[in-house]
């Protein structure tokens, strides 16, 4: 048994170790003096302070939050709305349809979604004589659509676990729909439209592929910003910017953690609690 | 009551989601396959299509079906176990290993493929060095000029699939094994089987979905990629080509690429799902 241990996680150290090394590479080279990305020549700090007074980064960085904010917000909503209406459909039939378009872009490649943005968006920039029709526009209509599928496979479920007398009991006590739909539907679900939410988010702010399909020359993000400055040669300005992103990423799902982990030990206390209470309970009953 | 009068207006709702699907799925879909099928006067030709037939594209094409499938195997190998161990550990360890599973998705995907060449070139100049240090007999290739052994070839736009999407393996393995029932296990081996027999009889049937799921959500974005193969292999693959023929304005051969892709892809998963469905007919 512990050979078995041993192996299992000298094992698992190996698929870390795969997965870990170039991205130790990438935090490596950031700090180095000089411009290579591959001969180290002494710890500094100059790549980030290149970083923070690059104009181009600091603008692809608003951009993408931008963007990421505004197609999670519009997929959210559409999605939650869409999942909702499709839900209440009698034809299993056509709910499987529906899911099943929505879903498209998740199972196809990302080159073909991407490309198939290009050909709607020139034929329609050609036909009405836009001179410039990929813009800030056509990207968020990519992203909320790449999205969508996401949200809603989050909410659905949520919907079909609710318990269909809730709102029922709602309007009998006086509710119109709206009402029942905000105070007892909406906060059921709500779990499910805020992981569907997160996802969205984290989903937008790294897709390159889409995005690379549907952007215009105006309006840059920083997957498109980075594929560029790669395809010239990387100076380390670009693993500084990497590497800050990694360590957000990091900060937050760490923190993240920690919250659903304190939720779990208040959920075990409060079970304890009862738990207790009851042996109490038991134990006076058969005192006396 | 409430029902029958409520019902008509909350499916309403789903009709601004229905428009988008349609205008922004569907029809960019059926846009594809119109550029398919038409010249650049829009008259309807097969020249793309048949195009696409030719060997100099059957054989990029080919050759993205094996390194993708090669990459794909790679991972079901190397993320099985891992996904196996990762669910036997303590939950709070699972959620740690999880988060450390996804943490590299979550750097950009260019950048990781960009570092990985760094790596995989520093590599290759420690093999050429211990290749140098052998009898010169014992060393099958010529050293000079350096060799590229593990970069710049199919080897290296392998590992760099396998780099790239191992995570996606490894996570719907591990969901479905994290929720595989334990006794099933202990009842298995209180029926005299051994670990192997349990890891055959028992978990291997029970997590097939997510191989399965496993297996495209690799082999798809594998087969249509346009970057790793160019920066880790030099080589051009399926989706480089598409992405050089929108590059250069010819869309209507990259509509071409991309709908033949696309069919052969649906056929494959349709295909997939039937075994799916028969593993768990067989089961029941």
């Amino acid at each position: 048994m512990k050979k078995n241990n041993f192996l299992a996680n000298f094992y698992m150290f190996m698929v870390f170790f795969f997965l870990f090394a170039p991205i130790v590479v990438m935090i490596l080279f950031s700090f180095n003096a000089g411009k290579s990305t591959s001969v180290f020549e002494g710890f500094s700090l100059t790549w980030y302070a290149e970083m923070i007074s690059n104009e181009a980064i600091l603008e692809a960085v608003r951009n993408t939050l931008l963007l990421a904010v505004t197609s999670s917000v519009i997929s959210t909503v559409l999605g939650t709305v869409a999942a909702y209406g499709i839900n209440k459909m009698r034809s299993p039939g056509v709910r499987a349809t529906l899911m099943t378009i929505t879903q498209i872009p998740m199972i196809n490649p990302e080159i073909i979604t991407g490309f198939s943005f290009t050909l709607l968006f020139v034929f329609t920039g050609t036909i009405l004589h836009f001179s410039e029709t990929f813009s800030f526009w056509t990207m968020l209509i990519a992203h909320v659509t790449f999205s969508l599928p996401y949200v809603m496979l989050q909410i659905m479920p949520k919907l079909k676990q609710m318990d269909k007398s809730l709102p029922e009991a709602a309007m009998d006590l006086g509710c119109n729909p709206v009402q029942s739909f905000f105070k007892v539907e909406l906060p059921e679900i709500m779990p499910g439209i805020v992981t569907g939410l997160i996802m969205a988010f984290t989903l937008s702010l790294d897709d390159f592929v889409i995005s690379y399909f549907t952007k215009g020359s105006g309006f840059t993000t920083l997957p498109i910003l980075i594929y560029g400055e790669v395809r010239k040669s990387v100076k380390p300005d670009i693993y500084a910017l990497a590497t800050v992103i990694f360590v957000t990423v990091l900060v937050f799902l760490v923190l993240f953690n920690m919250l659903s982990t304190d939720e779990d030990a208040k959920a075990k206390r409060q079970q304890q609690r009862e738990k207790a209470r009851a042996r109490r309970k038991h134990a006076k009953e058969a005192h006396k | 009551m409430n029902k029958t009068a409520k019902g008509p207006l909350s499916r309403l709702l789903a009709a601004p989601h229905i428009l988008w699907s349609v205008l922004f799925i569907l029809i960019p879909l059926a846009f594809v396959a119109f550029y398919a099928f038409t010249d650049n006067d829009l008259h309807f030709t097969l020249t793309h299509i048949s195009e696409f037939f030719t060997p100099k594209y059957l054989g990029v094409f080919l050759r993205s079906v094996k390194l993708a499938a090669i990459a794909t195997v790679i991972c079901l190998v190397i993320g099985y176990p891992a996904a196996y161990f990762i669910s036997r550990t303590s939950p709070n360890a699972q959620k740690v290993l999880v988060v450390l599973i996804m943490l590299p998705m979550w750097t950009n995907f260019i950048i990781r493929t960009y570092a990985l060449s760094e790596v995989l070139e520093v590599i290759n100049n420690a093999i050429v060095y211990l290749l140098s240090l052998l009898p010169e007999s014992l060393v099958p290739i010529a050293l000079d000029p350096k060799p590229d052994i593990v970069i710049y070839n199919e080897t290296a736009v392998v590992v760099g699939m396998v780099y790239d999407f191992l995570p996606y393996m490894i996570l719907p393995i591990y969901s479905v094994m994290s929720k595989l029932d334990y006794r099933l296990v202990e009842a298995a081996q209180d029926l005299g089987c051994n670990g192997f027999g349990v890891l055959r009889k028992v978990v291997l049937p029970l997590s097939i979905p997510g191989v399965l799921s496993g297996i495209t959500m690799v082999f798809v974005p594998s087969i249509s990629t346009f970057y790793i193969s160019n920066q880790l292999g030099g080589i051009f693959l399926i989706g480089d080509i598409i992405d050089y023929y929108y590059y250069n304005n010819n869309h209507h051969f990259a509509a071409a690429l991309s709908f033949v892709l696309m069919l052969i892809l649906l056929a494959g998963l349709i295909l997939m799902n039937r075994f799916g469905d028969d593993e768990k007919e067989g089961k029941r």
